[in-house]
């Protein structure tokens, strides 16, 4: 790949991922028209889940599911909170996705930093060999001895779900803060070496703050991954007390329940989490994918 | 993402040796210190993949050979499973499948994508709002989407086409093997168009404007332009999307698990769930065997594609 061309999109995309600059003339109201009608096939299903979620037994099956609710019932939410515990779902969710995040980032920067700059030895090339392999072994290959090793290490639970999440990164991750690195000048960590810093100091307090896009990067990808992941959780998590919020959702497929509202509900208050911090972080999710996406 | 690194290319460039030269030349002791602590940066990242990533994958090559259940005891088998693989028509089924699967899935995700980039590059009104909405599915669970798709393929759309007279659509689609197949693509598709689209708009966006304004001065139409500039220019993020697309989708586990769990029969089964199904069914050695076939395949085919678009890239 032309590297301008990535640097050039780079730029484009930290920080005007809005409106381009510079650009003249009136908006084009058939194509905004017809994007707005595409948009629909996102806003239509998330509209469902919202009326579905605030209806009653009975009108649930009466209609389409398209109707408005009525009349609306705040109920739902409260037994579906107490059915699926999701209280607790929730607090397991939530700390496997912070110590995914904070581990991915600690462990990928770390690594990346000292690979980069003992560039020239042998053994950090060969480390660096070996943890680039990673990106060509599939989740599918090794689930099954995992699952059997965890078990046996005793961690077949929420710490054994974290530490795979942040393994399962540790290739791709380390390649995004090497790159990454070489844009630093060695001028910095130089000064601050001459000041008497240790290697540790120089890391933790001059190349990690600099690291601040990439660690942005890397821990969007984390939190995305491990919010919304259902295969390893399901396989894993021996205890079903201790299932992560999208495994548990799997309660209303029983065959004997037909309590949609409650589902409804259910998915909803799954939804809304990443939903709120998505709408409210956009432009600062979209800039760090689209910065993963092109290195 | 992982090919797109790969596409690059970039090594760590030698920066850092060739910057040694005018760095003050330090005194032993503290080259030693500097040194383990670079060794102890390296060691939480060594340590956890040799364990997690390339021990389990040891040990499924090394039960791959045996007749071992998941459980009790269990003996050499040689390449027994291997042989036994070849022969299964319910190992066959979902990789046919898997493949069907993930080409339709490539070709419909990049083609919507690429219009809903174009369409958000271009210049429409209320472009923040809108973008906004297209990219909603990128963080929403691919589980509890599925999961609301199945209620409106199940209910909803049957009832409303009903009540329309179109009587094809008014049963639903997923329980029939023939057809299930279209809802799991429109799901598939529904969650991985944004992250899709992010790509081709980050590739847009790297277009010189200047291009498009000396086409206009030289009289090309719009479609013209679409054609020698745009096209030309997005090919390579059209490769990576492609294959990482198609990595991807043939690893389809999460959407087909929530929509028809593989039925109707094993109609839309695929491999990795065949594999995962080797946990609890007593045939953890076969499909051991099973995944490493597939990993195989797989890898064979990332190579080619990146061979192919490497070859059509130089022209």
């Amino acid at each position: 790949m032309n590297p301008g061309v990535a640097d050039a999109a780079l730029e484009g995309g930290s920080a005007p991922v809005g409106p381009r600059r510079g650009r003249l003339g009136r908006p084009s109201w058939p194509l905004t028209i017809l994007m707005i009608a595409a948009s629909l096939t996102v806003l239509v299903p998330l509209y469902f889940t919202i009326v579905m979620a605030f209806k009653s037994p009975a009108q649930i099956g009466s209609g389409s599911g398209l109707e408005f609710p009525s009349p609306i019932v705040w109920d739902n939410f409260a037994r579906a909170w107490e059915m699926v515990g999701f209280g607790r779902s929730l607090m397991v969710t939530a700390l496997i996705t912070v110590f995914s995040v904070a581990g991915a980032i600690v462990v990928c920067s770390m690594v990346a930093y000292a690979i980069a700059r003992n560039w020239h030895r042998r053994a950090y090339k060969v480390a660096y060999i070996y943890l680039l392999s990673g990106l060509f072994v599939p989740f599918t290959v090794l689930i099954l001895p995992l699952i059997k090793l965890t078990a046996m290490l005793g961690i077949d639970g929420p710490v054994g779900v974290t530490l795979i999440h942040i393994v399962g990164g540790i290739a791709f991750n380390s390649l995004l803060y090497i790159a990454f690195l070489r844009s630093i000048p060695l001028e910095l960590e130089e000064s601050a070496r001459i000041d008497g810093a240790t290697t540790w100091q120089v890391f933790w307090r001059v190349i990690f703050p600099l690291l601040g896009p990439m660690n942005a990067t890397v821990g969007i990808f984390a939190f995305l991954g491990a919010w919304n992941d259902f295969l390893l959780p399901q396989m894993m998590i021996a205890n079903p007390e201790l299932q992560t919020l999208p495994v548990v959702q799997q309660l209303f497929q029983g065959e004997f329940n037909t309590e949609y509202n409650l589902a409804f509900a259910s998915y909803l208050m799954a939804m809304v989490p990443t939903l709120i911090a998505f709408v409210f972080a956009q432009k600062w999710v979209m800039s760090g994918v689209m910065r993963g996406a092109i290195k | 993402m992982t090919q797109a690194t790969a596409l690059t290319g970039a090594p760590p460039a030698g920066t850092p040796a060739s910057a040694g030269a005018a760095r003050p030349v330090p005194t032993r002791r503290v080259g030693a210190q500097r040194d383990w602590a670079f060794r102890l940066m390296v060691f939480p990242a060594v340590f956890l993949f040799t364990v997690f990533l390339i021990v389990p994958t040891l040990i499924g090559v090394f039960f791959s050979f045996t007749s071992y259940a998941g459980f009790g005891e269990w003996e050499f088998v040689g390449l027994g499973n291997y042989v036994a693989l070849f022969t299964d028509p319910n190992i066959w089924a979902p990789y046919g499948f898997t493949f069907f699967l993930a080409i339709v899935c490539v070709v419909v995700v990049n083609v919507l994508a690429m219009a809903i980039a174009l369409g958000l590059n271009a210049n429409i009104k209320w472009r923040t709002p809108i973008r906004t909405v297209f990219f909603i599915p990128m963080v929403l669970s691919a589980l509890v989407v599925a999961y609301v798709f199945t209620f409106l393929f199940n209910s909803t759309l049957p009832m409303i086409a009903d009540s329309l007279g179109l009587v094809p659509l008014a049963t639903t689609m997923l329980a029939d093997a023939s057809t299930a197949w279209i809802p799991i693509v429109f799901v598939t598709a529904w969650t991985s168009i944004p992250g899709t689209t992010l790509i081709y708009l980050a590739g847009l966006q790297a277009v010189p404007r200047e291009l498009y304004e000396a086409a206009s001065v030289d009289g090309a139409s719009a479609w013209r332009q679409f054609r020698s500039i745009t096209m030309p220019m997005l090919a390579v993020y059209l490769v990576i999307n492609i294959i990482l697309g198609f990595r991807g989708y043939l690893g389809a586990y999460d959407i087909i698990v929530a929509m028809t769990g593989g039925g109707p029969g094993i109609s839309t089964m695929t491999v990795s769930m065949r594999i995962m199904g080797g946990l609890n069914g007593g045939d953890f050695a076969y499909q051991a065997a099973n995944s490493l076939v597939f990993f195989v395949i797989t890898l064979i085919i990332s190579l080619v594609q990146l061979r192919v678009s490497r070859k059509g890239m130089s022209l």
